[in-house]
């Protein structure tokens, strides 16, 4: 079986983030970039379950500019089997990317897809379900455990919710989304990293692919939130009481 | 997206650094580390204003020209700065009494907080007449003592004088005042696209004058070399209270005698650093690290000069650790992660580039480890792949002296000595130290300095009388320096023939004299006692 994994090239989250002076979106110009984090963890849980015997080859699938190589050669470090870039320019939103996926699906038919829950730049929280929905495939998102069962083709997947655990239980093929609790991805090891320089970055466009990338979102406005007031040191409960009821009016 | 990026980061660096809470003076919440026995070095009770170092019986008397504090002064200061600045709480007095490894406790009775260079000479010239002595006091991260009061010194914590003047975005040429956190200038400079060029552990909580004054080194003084180079100018106020205005931003002037000199790295002897002008390196966008291991010292050694050479123009810090040190960190440091999880190795080594070009930078550094490994100087590796993977590399080393804080006990020792000899002094410390104590050593490998670290349960004199003067004759034989760059302090500032000729030593004699005749500022610190006639 093989498994595919999306993974985004975004701006670093350790970067503190800038919107650029036009409000067109954030500041990328020298700014770093790395792997989405929940990527990383997909492609993490990905390479277990190749290395429990339960896949035969992990693909590590990236769209966007040219740079997205440079995401794809340490998804490849960390032990991912080969890679798909698909190049696009001008941005790609969730459907764009699910529908570029289904076809990638259609051409490698791996039994599993593993995404991020989200990419930390735009927050959509959408790719996967899309993916899901396109292919009409079972998906389980927000997974903090993913336990597969080859025999029975059956992936049992945890996910955190609100008040406990949810368990659910896929037939496969299937798609899932990664929560931070899932694990905790592998650094990149030189002896990895010499390996991944001879490892194969297949490249596509859109087009090639027969994928109208047009979009039928448009971004307005992209603005900072607005800056948070200095905090005050109350000196006494009294005072708090008094500020909490006659200047934030909550009680 | 920012929601997600602060849960991300309270998940990983759950464990703040234990100096950053104590950072701010006025929070009273100094967690003490579990398990951390505080080790009294006197009983106050039985020798008052006497310090008896161990068995290697140092005994400090206070100099009795030195007047008590008396209410009038206290009114004096009261009138002087304020009352809010004018601090006698015992809460905040027990932190400023007492330094950043609890080791070193003074028993002063006022705090006080000038806020500008005018009050801080104003303090010094009634200090002076009264003959009443002070302490200098940055963010107490100081490591030989020499932050805190050995007996009832006044302490002048900088902290309120925290004002950035001005950045010339042209030169980066950056003026400030000497109160300013390390860390806050880091990321003011930030903002405007450029960055301090020093940098070390104690960020968070030590400040620039602190820094200037123990002319701290860092992990960065590979690449843009020490404070004596960088800092362009200085602000300070002399014993009697006058100010000296040396605050040049000129990174060429050769008039007369540097002083300025004089201050870098005299913690605060002769006088008090209020503003610093310093040259600041633009900012580069790209940063890689690698976290590497070897097997043996040699090789590291071998990969220093390798990586001087091959790397040169971007190599911006190179520092190592044994596996010892690894050891400590894995089982002390709350949330460190072993980045070479599938075997312990002899020796870790951490190699900084910083560049301007990524895609260069990553070919070139790549390249390097990789024919490192080929030829055998590095046996594993791993490349930080986003920020995130390198502050969890840099934790390792940078949360060594906090690891050290929760093992127990510490001797500390900071030693310049030539890089071929450095760890065979750690060899022969593990013989001398047998099972009595852990041998921990890391450092600043590219500039030729070693810490080395004494790791036990319990202070204990016997394994002080293994260590010392062993240490420091070893030192002093091979050619080295017993203080590499955390000064002398109270520490060793009986040490100082260690590393400097009796004729050197007496003119800095002469220059404390000439600058504080009666010696109120930092006593018992960095000269000797025999040199001080004041008793
Ligand atoms: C975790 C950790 C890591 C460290 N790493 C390094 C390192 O890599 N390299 C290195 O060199 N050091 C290192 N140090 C020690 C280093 O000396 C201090 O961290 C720092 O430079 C001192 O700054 P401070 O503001 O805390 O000064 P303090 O500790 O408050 O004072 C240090 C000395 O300077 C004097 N002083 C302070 N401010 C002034 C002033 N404005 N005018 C005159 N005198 C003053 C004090 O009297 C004292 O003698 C480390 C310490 C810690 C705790």
């Amino acid at each position: 079986m093989k498994i595919m994994v999306a993974i985004k090239r975004v701006v670093d989250y350790a970067v503190k983030i800038r919107v650029k002076p036009d409000k067109t979106g954030v500041e990328t110009n020298n700014v770093k970039m790395s792997m989405n984090p929940f990527c990383e963890i997909a492609l993490e849980e990905a390479l277990k379950i190749r290395e429990a015997g339960l896949a035969s080859e992990v693909i590590a699938v990236s769209m966007g500019p040219p740079q997205c190589v440079d995401t794809l050669r340490t998804g490849l470090a960390m032990g991912a089997d080969r890679g798909i870039h698909v190049e696009a320019t001008t941005g790609l939103y969730p459907l764009n990317v699910a529908k570029i996926f289904k076809r990638l699906v259609e051409l490698e038919n791996p039994g599993l897809i593993f995404l991020g829950k989200q990419a930390i730049d735009d927050d959509c929280n959408q790719t996967g379900q899309m993916v899901a929905g396109l292919l009409r495939w079972p998906q389980a998102t927000f997974a903090s455990k993913v336990v597969l069962d080859k025999e029975k083709q059956v992936a049992t997947v945890e996910r955190e919710v609100d008040g406990g655990l949810e368990t659910l239980s896929l037939d496969l093929p299937a798609v899932i989304t990664t929560d931070l609790r899932l694990n905790q991805p592998r650094y990149a090891t030189l002896p990895n990293i010499m390996k991944a320089k001879s490892k194969v970055i297949k490249k596509y466009t859109p087009q090639e692919l027969n994928v109208d990338i047009r979009s039928d979102l448009e971004v307005v406005q992209v603005t900072e939130p607005p800056k948070r007031k200095a905090g005050v040191i109350v000196s006494s409960v009294d005072e708090l009481i008094e500020k909490l009821k006659n200047e934030a009016h909550v009680i | 997206m920012e929601k997600w990026r602060m849960t991300h980061r309270f998940i990983r660096h759950s464990s703040k650094l234990l100096f950053d809470r104590r950072s701010n003076l006025n929070s009273h919440n100094i967690v003490p580390s579990p398990g951390f026995a505080f080790h009294r070095y006197f009983r106050l009770e039985e020798c008052n204003f006497r310090r008896c170092f161990g068995s290697v019986a140092t005994v400090i008397e206070r100099n009795a020209s030195f007047s008590t504090l008396n209410s009038d002064d206290v009114s004096y200061f009261k009138e002087l700065l304020g009352e809010k600045s004018v601090v006698e709480d015992e809460d905040v007095l027990l932190t400023a009494n007492t330094d950043w490894m609890r080791k070193y406790q003074g028993s002063s009775k006022l705090l006080l907080q000038p806020k500008t260079t005018h009050e801080v000479s104003q303090i010094l010239k009634y200090c002076n007449s009264r003959c009443l002595p002070v302490v200098p006091q940055g963010g107490n991260t100081g490591l030989v003592g020499g932050s805190v009061p050995v007996f009832d010194e006044v302490i002048i914590n900088m902290g309120s004088m925290n004002n950035i003047i001005s950045l010339d975005k042209v030169s980066g040429i950056l003026v400030c005042e000497a109160g300013c956190i390390l860390e806050n200038l880091i990321s003011f400079l930030d903002n405007h696209g450029f960055i301090m060029p020093l940098d070390l552990g104690a960020k968070g909580s030590c400040q620039i004058g602190g820094n200037v004054s123990t002319n701290a080194g860092g992990l960065r003084l590979v690449r843009y070399g020490s404070l004596h180079g960088t800092v362009l100018g200085l602000e300070a106020v002399l014993a009697n209270g006058d100010v000296i205005d040396m605050l040049g931003t000129l990174r060429k002037d050769n008039t007369g005698y540097d002083l300025k000199h004089l201050f870098i790295g005299s913690e605060g002897s002769l006088g008090i650093v209020t503003k610093v002008s310093i040259l600041t390196p633009p900012k580069l966008s790209s940063v890689n690290l690698a976290f590497l291991a070897c097997e043996d010292y040699f090789s590291c050694q071998k990969l220093l000069v390798e990586a001087k050479r091959k790397l040169g123009d971007i190599l911006s810090a190179f520092e190592f650790l044994d596996n010892q040190s690894m050891d400590l960190v894995l089982n002390h440091l709350e949330g460190a992660r072993n980045p070479l999880p599938s075997s312990m190795h002899n020796f870790y080594v951490l190699i900084e580039t910083t560049g301007s070009d990524e895609s260069y930078d990553k070919e070139k550094l790549e390249a390097f480890l990789l024919s490192s490994m080929e030829g055998g100087l590095i046996s594993d590796g791993v490349l930080a792949q986003d920020i995130n993977q390198a502050s969890s590399f840099w934790r390792i080393r940078e949360g060594l002296p906090e690891a050290l804080m929760k093992a127990g006990a510490v001797y500390k020792y900071d030693l310049s000595i030539p890089v071929e000899k450095m760890y065979d002094l750690v060899d022969e410390m593990r013989i001398r130290m047998g099972q009595t104590a852990r041998v921990i050593s890391y450092g600043h490998l590219g500039d030729g300095n070693l810490h080395l670290n004494i790791s036990a349960p319990q202070y204990d004199d016997k394994i002080l009388a293994l260590i010392e003067p062993y240490v420091y004759e070893w030192t002093s034989e091979h050619k080295g320096s017993i203080s590499a760059e955390h000064g002398l302090g109270l520490m060793k500032a009986n040490k100082i023939f260690y590393s400097k000729t009796p004729e050197t030593v007496q003119v800095m004699g002469s220059i404390k004299k000439l600058l504080d005749p009666k010696g109120i500022l930092n006593p018992y610190k960095v000269l000797p006692q025999s040199l001080s006639s004041y008793h």
